[in-house]
């Protein structure tokens, strides 16, 4: 609502232009730089121009052992996405980080194989010379005939974007880390699968071997062993070695979640177990040769239908068979998912960078207002909960007290921050700063992603095998994901790590790796900055060790907070004074204490030994600089209002030469339209917004803003049936045709308030006659005129209860409801508006019905404005004061204070509402004359 | 065409502008009680019984227990000096049972099932603490729902009004009679209760519909032809009478249109409430007015619904309303008139219709009236549009607002929309002071 992605393509567009130069000129000091290329028509915000594909794409590829690095898909799926950039190229690019994930075979002083549990590297990646840039998730997969039993894999998302990548670590890591987390789990199960069958294979060439053995010792009584007795002996006894061997690694496969379940920053969800042994069936846990593991069904009773084959003693050499498809090495339902997922984050990062901040920001913005973001917020986009990063990112925009009490117990600097400071060429990015930033933001994200999993409306969507619901297969996914993205993979082992964690602490956890050719590695994952303890857990020698509880225990305490199910309550938490020393940013510096001095000028070493952290407030004041330089600094790219507060640059950069130095909000609103309807005119090549959650509500706010900017211009009498809308009396669309009275709910629906945080009150085709109870709770219906007589009946319904309703006749265009001499609905809806795009027409309803949302607030929340300041005041002076309040404060007209007041009643019922219980469905309404509008 | 009047849209008088439609019937729904200042107890045709909170029109409990329609509510407050004020409720039902409620707790207190017709009226003697009821005899019953004494068995039709008279008398509605029934209390002499008739008044051609009391001296009947007789409480002896109110001709201010064969259902008196100062009665579809100390009709709106006007009733503030088959809720007001009165209607004009004598009498004293005495008009003021069935009754909770019930299974709560914004504020605010929010936050 706040952003206008539009409107950065401003200097862009021809037509615009055009309009531009029939405005006065601009006064110099406003005066934009052109765009050097413009000239050339290049898109100044195709930054891609060297790029050989059109969008951004998600490229998985493996390190194959057998052909080296090879792309095995891309998302979207389509040729034409990557165009003609090599693949196979960047493939190896990507591959050839060293990452080291796997250790291989027998650890010295180990009789067995060990598995070991790699944790993902996460890398952002630069080649210049393709143009490309990449956020790359690295990750290992268990394949028991690949040598060593892994297989590297990794996940990149690609753009052309260099600033997107950075901009948008924290949540490529959060999200690239739960498709990660899935595609794992799934591989674990179809590793222990895999596992079994061997296991079985392998008792029952024992057997066989143990016969034959047998039968040669009988057939041969000379006392003394042929070399076919002894050759068979030997089999037989590597065939036992192997048992014995895969065995091990099926426990240790099997052990995972429950070592993992040790770790403090692990959650311990319920819903896992029993989604474990619901899926028993689909063949997780397939073994029970270890008893001591709790809670295990017994597993061979699961797959009575494998028949085991003979193992061969030679087996085919690793180059002759042919590998696993990633299908093959993952359990279906889970590479579905990961799939899912991976389509989900390509649709959650198109568009440009600058819309996703916005949007980012917007939604952060909206999420404080909870007391009116219901009336006309998507639902989905409230119940959707954005990253939290995002939501401690914008709160260095607000400056109330009440914020900075959030603010506090949000010691992650926004990453926006180091926007200002990027240049376009990788080899100058101070990475160093940044990448303490990033990796300050690392754990908060993660924490965010479980979270998200149990929101996302996405996997409620994905198919679901028998009957397990998907809410627990989303938790299944959270609980074994990387612990906090920190990666414990060998190579990172190696790198200069403190031995304290208070010393890793001051250590800044980023290097910089710079690989031959083009590549630049600008940031590794933060995996430098763990704490010790956590590191043994990565070891492979860790893997059976003894639970090392008492070492994790500090962290432990704050496992509830962590969880996702708090995650919202922490904001109410935030604001209860005495907790904010157990908040959730004490678990971030637990998890990873090197962002814990954000800004080094503060000098501030907050941690203390049992993870209880102090932060200061002032370091979050002191980050908002930082934003409002990424907000001017990013769009132009020239750096030209670092320093600009945000509404400043904005008005000014974007309503050309309307005056905007006074703020108020009536000439906000004003600027706001222009800048809407100036930027509708230009902004084709602008990114196509992309809602994260819900790309179909984004397409349904762009048609409905194309059909109510087609209502208003078509009908004269649009500003009185908007009005009935915004004061709570039903409309009804009355047509034949259902495709026509559709189309005008559709486009009616924008203006309609939310009467609780539940569904729209919009129904958009009925048949049957309307009783009291539908205008109760529908507040735009489509209504069915048919000649029939049950038709009769429904116009006689109509009629009767026609004071409580307002009555669009499609067919005859005519107009019945009250009158309308306010002039809100005038700037809302202007028949003689510039805007053309149903999406930007949809913002600037938005931003319009915003405003309208903080009068009502201000009108509800007013105390004097409702009660008596002294006892003995008489009610009437009480009204007299209200009624001044409307008219001289809010600068309300006529009938537009019914709209504020029938908000406010809204905002009353919200408020009151009792958790649990919906708000009470009340009719509220007025006995005022109805007009007949004709066109 | 029809002559109701009707009012416009705008309605600056009308306070109800607010409304909350409550559901749980699932059939028409005929009685409303009132149990005490915020509740309310319905009753109809689904054998349930709801209480509900008037103010917020909660659902209280959902009282199941009858397996027919229920035939009469009552709601009794018990005086047990031990306990606290218990609420109760009495309900009868076709199935021929008689339930006491606990509005409390929402629990069945007893059942009597030892009626052989069903109870048709419940009347609670609160003074002698006992509880009347009323089928093909009448019992008496005390709190704990001993029989204490009953009727021999008067009529198969059943009792169809009961109510309460000085000096521990009822007057019965039995048919187009009216039976005095005289209650004797235990006392020194005997310990058992009686019941005794003490007389029979037939002075209604017609089955009597209404039976109201209006103060201690007065009660009042009304018929199924239009009879409305005005009954000494103490002897028992008509002191006044009406029967051809609802003719057109007898009020001067009437349109001048004139029904000769009025249908009985046109006629029938089916409700009646009173004041202090006059008894208001329904007949058929209109309104009527009658000065008790006037003895004389003084208002009327003879159309004042499209059809049968089932409930009215007189509030504090002047105002009347009056409920009906038509589905809408009327709120009436009676003014005096400021302009003189208008011209009488000239004699002549009636007497071509050959009206009788008895008539012109009224009409002549009716004149008579007006020259010496202001004359009134009721005004409609406003009008609830919401059930899409016969409205059955209502029941005023006066500034909490009017809880109408229908035939079409619902309840609508009207309220006054100023009132409750102005409560909801003070909600709001109590609800910040609670939260805290209402400390400056540094």
């Amino acid at each position: 609502m706040i952003s206008a992605p539009d409107v950065v393509a401003f200097t862009r567009e021809e037509e615009l232009e055009d309009e531009l130069y029939r405005e006065p000129p601009l006064p110099e000091e406003y005066s934009v730089p052109l765009f050097p290329f413009a000239s050339h028509g290049a898109n100044p915000w195709a930054k891609v121009a060297g790029s050989k594909f059109t969008r951004d794409f998600i490229l998985i590829s493996e390190f194959s052992e057998q052909v080296g690095p090879q792309p095995l898909l891309t998302i979207p799926d389509d040729a034409k996405v990557s165009g003609t950039f090599d693949l196979n190229y960047f493939s190896l690019r990507i591959m050839s980080v060293d990452y080291q994930a796997s250790f291989v075979g027998h650890p010295p002083g180990s009789a067995y194989p060990k598995l070991n549990f790699v944790e993902d590297s996460k890398v952002v990646l630069g080649d210049s010379k393709e143009g490309a840039f990449a956020y790359v998730h690295h990750l290992t997969l268990y394949d028991l005939e690949a040598r060593g039993f892994v297989r590297p894999f990794c996940m990149a998302y690609i753009s052309a974007d260099e600033h997107k990548i950075m901009q948008q670590f924290q949540e490529l890591s959060a999200e690239f880390s739960k498709a990660s987390e899935c595609l794992k789990t799934g591989n674990r199960k179809a590793f222990a699968n895999e596992l079994e069958k061997k296991l079985k294979d392998l008792d029952y060439t024992r057997t066989v071997l143990h016969n034959e053995t047998e039968i040669q010792k009988k057939a041969n009584d000379k006392g003394y062993y042929t070399t076919q007795a002894i050759e068979k002996a030997n089999e037989l006894a590597s065939v036992e070695k192997s048992i014995i061997e895969h065995q091990d690694l099926l426990k240790q496969i099997r052990s995972y979640p429950y070592r993992k379940l040790k770790e403090a920053d692990f959650h311990p969800y319920e819903p896992d177990c029993a989604l474990d042994q619901a899926n028993a069936g689909c063949g997780q846990d397939l073994t029970t040769s270890d008893p001591a593991e709790p809670g295990e069904p017994p597993l061979y009773a699961h797959l009575p239908s494998y028949t085991p084959k003979l193992i061969k003693a030679k087996s085919a050499k690793c180059f002759d068979k042919k590998l696993k498809t990633l299908e093959e090495l993952c359990d279906i339902y889970f590479f579905t998912q990961t799939l899912d997922q991976l389509h989900h984050i390509e649709r959650t990062f198109r568009g440009d960078v600058c819309y996703l901040l916005t949007d980012q920001i917007s939604r952060a913005l909206l999420k404080q207002q909870s007391v009116t973001n219901f009336l006309f917020e998507d639902v989905s986009f409230l119940d959707e909960k954005p990253p939290e990063k995002q939501y401690r990112g914008c709160q260095g925009l607000s400056q109330d007290a009440i914020e900075r009490k959030c603010l506090e117990e949000s010691p992650a600097p926004k990453v926006v921050i180091s926007l200002g400071s990027y240049k376009s060429s990788v080899e100058s990015v101070p990475i160093k700063m940044e990448q303490e930033i990033e990796d300050s933001q690392e754990p908060t994200m993660s924490e965010s992603v479980t979270f998200e999993h149990q929101e996302n409306l996405d996997y409620l969507d994905a198919d679901i095998k028998g009957s397990i619901s998907s809410g627990e297969s989303i938790e299944v996914l959270g609980t074994e994901k990387s612990t906090s993205g920190l990666t414990k993979s060998d190579s990172q082992a190696s790198l200069p790590v403190s031995p304290s964690p208070q010393a890793g602490r001051s250590k800044v956890g980023s290097r910089r790796t710079v690989s031959e050719d083009s590549i630049e590695v600008l940031s590794t994952c933060p995996s430098e900055s763990l704490i010790p303890e956590d590191f043994k857990a990565s070891y492979p020698s860790a893997i059976n060790e003894e639970p090392y509880a008492d070492d994790e225990e500090g962290g432990l305490r704050f496992t509830p907070k962590l969880t996702p199910d708090n995650a919202d309550e922490q904001e109410d938490i935030s604001k209860e004074e005495n907790l904010v020393q157990v908040d959730s940013a004490c678990c971030i510096g637990k998890e990873s204490p090197s962002f814990l001095d954000p800004l080094p000028d503060v000098g501030q070493k907050p941690c203390d030994e049992d993870g209880v952290i102090r932060i200061p407030p002032q370091p979050y004041r002191q980050a908002e600089p930082g934003l409002r330089g990424s907000f001017g600094g990013f769009p132009s790219h020239d750096g030209i209002s670092g320093g600009l507060l945000p509404y400043e640059l904005d008005s000014r950069y974007l309503s050309g030469s309307r005056e905007v130095s006074k703020s108020s909000l009536d000439e906000c609103s004003d600027s706001t339209s222009y800048i809407s309807s100036a930027a509708s005119t230009c902004s084709d090549r602008t990114p196509s917004p992309a809602h994260p959650a819900c790309p179909a509500s984004e397409r349904h706010k762009k048609k409905a803003g194309q059909n109510a900017l087609r209502f208003i211009r078509q009908y004269p009498f649009a500003h009185p049936a908007i009005y009935s809308l915004l004061s709570g009396r039903t409309l009804i669309v009355l047509g034949e045709e259902e495709a026509i009275v559709k189309k005008l709910v559709t486009a009616l629906s924008i203006f309609v308030p939310n009467c609780g945080v539940y569904a729209k009150p919009v129904k958009h085709w009925v048949t049957s006659p309307l009783h009291l109870v539908d205008f109760q709770k529908w507040k735009l219906i489509g209504l069915q005129r048919t000649v029939s007589p049950a038709g009769v009946n429904v116009l006689h319904a109509l009629s009767r209860y026609s004071r409580y309703v307002s009555i669009l006749d499609a067919d005859s265009k005519t107009l019945r409801c009250p009158l309308y001499k306010g002039t809100l609905v005038s700037r809302l809806a202007d028949h003689r508006t510039q805007i053309k795009r149903g999406s930007t027409y949809y913002m600037h309803v938005q931003s319009i019905l915003t405003q309208l949302c903080s009068k009502a607030f201000l009108f509800t929340f007013c105390h004097h404005l409702h009660l008596p300041i002294s006892e003995r005041e008489p009610e009437e002076s009480v009204v007299t004061r209200r009624m001044n309040f409307l008219k001289l404060q809010l600068g309300l007209a006529n009938e537009d204070i019914k709209i504020v007041r029938y908000l406010a009643e809204l905002l009353k019922l919200q408020y009151i509402q009792e958790p649990g219980q919906g708000v009470s469905p009340l009719l509220r309404f007025d006995y005022v004359p109805s007009f007949l509008y004709k066109i | 065409k029809s002559s109701v009047q009707t009012i416009g849209e705008e309605q600056i008088q009308n306070p109800y502008t607010e409304l909350l439609v409550l559901k749980g019937h699932q059939d028409i729904v005929r009685f409303l009680v009132q149990i005490d200042d915020c509740r309310f107890a319905s009753a109809g045709d689904d054998g349930i019984i709801f209480l509900w909170n008037a103010q917020t029109g909660e659902k209280l409990f959902e009282l199941q227990g009858h397996t027919h329609k229920i035939t009469a509510i009552a709601s009794f407050s018990s005086s047990d000096a031990s306990e606290e004020k218990k609420n109760l409720i009495l309900t009868a039902s076709a199935d021929r049972t008689v339930i006491v409620w606990d509005c409390t707790s929402g629990r069945q207190v007893q059942k009597v099932s030892c009626f052989h017709s069903t109870v048709k009226c419940l009347t609670v003697l609160q003074r002698l603490d006992v509880w009347l009821s009323g089928g093909s005899d009448l019992c008496v019953w005390n709190q704990k729902l001993d029989l204490l004494c009953k009727t021999s068995h008067l009529t198969d039709a059943g009792i169809s009004a009961l109510i309460e008279l000085p000096k521990n008398c009822v007057a019965a509605a039995v048919g187009k009679e009216l039976i005095i029934f005289r209650l004797i209390a235990p006392n020194d002499e005997s310990e058992a209760w009686n019941i005794l008739e003490v007389k029979r008044l037939v002075d209604h051609q017609d089955n009597i519909l209404s039976l109201v009391n209006v103060n201690d001296l007065t009660f009042v009947t009304g018929s199924h032809v239009g009879e409305l007789i005005v009954w000494d409480a103490l002897d028992w002896t008509k002191q006044a009478s009406e029967c051809n109110f609802w003719d057109s001709s007898v009020h001067s201010d009437a349109q001048p249109e004139i029904k000769l064969s009025q249908s009985p259902n046109e006629t029938s008196v089916q409700h009646l409430t009173s004041d202090e100062e006059c008894v208001f009665a329904a007949v058929g579809k209109g309104i009527y007015v009658y000065h008790l100390q006037m003895k004389r009709v003084i208002a009327c709106q003879r159309t004042a619904h499209d059809s049968s006007v089932l409930h009215i009733e007189k509030l504090p503030n002047r105002q009347l309303i009056s409920c009906s088959e038509d589905g809408s809720v009327r709120i009436w007001e009676l003014k005096e008139k400021q302009q003189l009165p208008a011209e009488p209607v000239p004699t002549g004009f009636f007497n071509m219709w050959g009206f009788g004598r008895a008539n012109k009498q009224a009409n002549q004293a009716a004149k008579k009236m007006q020259e010496t005495t202001a004359v009134y008009f009721l005004e409609l003021v406003g009008d609830l549009i919401g059930h899409s069935s016969a409205v059955q009754m209502f029941l005023s909770f006066g500034e909490l607002g009017l809880a109408t019930c229908s035939a079409d299974h619902l309840i609508i709560l009207w309220k006054d929309g100023e009132r409750e914004s102005r409560l909801r504020s003070l909600t709001v605010f109590q609800k910040l002071a609670q939260n805290g929010d209402l400390q400056l936050k540094v």
